[in-house]
């Protein structure tokens, strides 16, 4: 049975990637090329490709991908399913005992210890995304001929208009992809 | 009965519009969803979303989905929690979907590509004018502990390349050893 075999790989995904993005990665890998020969591994890498240029969180993407290839849109909601249930159990228990007792003094002290570090993970995770714009696959680089231009030009607009004109993140985001799409196209 | 219906529809509005421009991972979504629920709709407050994304990391499953969940179960109970899953899992069901028909097209498209390289800068000023806020808030806590936690889950991710699940629980042990020495530093002044 197609179906439940995509459900209960895709179920192993959700539950076992902690840890959030590319820690998926090898699970995904292990569950569709090695156990079910479901994607060759050129194909896989296509996959990878295709979720980065997307939306939506790589697990989802490739539950999708998987699904539909194999099994048709049923197979691809099935596997999108089996991989957000187990999100779906934890999650909500987890939420019921926060909001229902959100003054215990050890998940206070707790939570605010967290804090800080969330704020420390969506900075590197902001500042590899920021050097991979500025500087491609190459990484950091001191040398100026080695920018960017285009693409430090275009951060510079989006910070400017959303500090100066508080605009909203997604009309930056629109206005980034045709400005500095076009101006990368063009030169 | 129409005022939850109302609040249902704009948490599955507002959970679909963020979910489908949530281009270069979950740490994008979390910035987008600050934006819009923190600063834009001012339904919850940063500390409020700080702690929901905390829980979010901690679960396993991806944590778009994880801090929808969260989201959307405290704006509107279990019923919310089922309508912003909804939100946030439909746009790259769609997507995906139709793309799988000609991916490889899309993949080798120039135009497409330069576009999201325009995009991707977008992207890095939106999280960073995000980071700059929320850290300039730890910063005004005057907290030695949170600025020193701060740095500290810096270093570890960016430059050690540490695991993002041994940060998060660090974090919870040095919170408990933090409980436990108050609690003890309390008996202790009980009895002098």
């Amino acid at each position: 049975m197609i179906y439940l075999e995509l459900f209960f790989s895709f179920f192993q995904v959700g539950l076992f990637s902690i840890g959030g993005g590319y820690a998926a990665l090898p699970l995904i890998q292990d569950q569709v090329v090695q156990n079910h020969g479901w994607l060759t591994i050129a194909e896989f890498t296509d996959l990878i490709t295709i979720s980065q240029m997307t939306p939506g969180p790589i697990a989802i993407n490739s539950a999708t991908f998987v699904g539909i290839r194999i099994a048709g849109l049923p197979g691809a909601i099935t596997a999108t399913l089996g991989c957000i249930l187990p999100s779906c159990i934890i999650v909500s228990i987890l939420a019921y005992i926060y909001f229902k007792y959100p003054d215990i003094p050890l998940m206070k002290e707790v939570l605010g210890i967290l804090r800080p570090a969330i704020v420390a993970l969506i900075a590197s995770a902001g500042l590899e995304i920021l050097i991979v714009s500025f500087w491609n696959e190459n990484g950091f680089s001191l040398e100026i001929s080695k920018l960017d231009f285009i693409s430090v030009g275009v951060f510079i607009l989006g910070i400017f208009l959303l500090r100066k004109f508080k605009m909203n993140p997604i009309s930056v985001m629109a206005i980034s992809g045709i400005i500095g799409g076009g101006l990368h196209l063009i030169m | 009965m129409s005022e939850k219906k109302q609040l249902l529809k704009s948490i599955f509005i507002s959970t679909f519009y963020l979910s489908a421009f949530t281009f270069g991972g979950g740490y994008v979504i979390i910035t987008l969803m600050k934006k819009k629920f923190v600063d834009e709709l001012k339904w919850i407050d940063e500390n409020e979303m700080l702690n929901e994304t905390a829980i979010a990391q901690s679960a396993p499953g991806p944590i778009a989905v994880n801090l929808s969940i969260l989201l959307g179960y405290k704006l509107a109970g279990i019923l919310g929690a089922a309508v912003s899953i909804l939100g946030t899992i439909l746009p790259p069901l769609i997507i995906l979907s139709i793309l799988s028909l000609f991916y490889t097209a899309f993949r080798d498209n120039i135009i497409v590509n330069a576009v999201l390289k325009g995009m991707q800068a977008g992207v890095a000023a939106i999280i960073a004018d995000v980071v700059l806020q929320m850290g300039q808030d730890i910063r005004k806590e005057k907290n030695i502990l949170s600025i020193f936690i701060m740095i500290g889950a810096f270093i570890a991710t960016y430059l050690l390349n540490i695991n993002v699940m041994y940060i998060i629980l660090g974090c919870i042990f040095i919170g408990i050893m933090k409980v436990l020495l108050q609690k003890r530093r309390r008996t202790g002044n009980d009895i002098s």
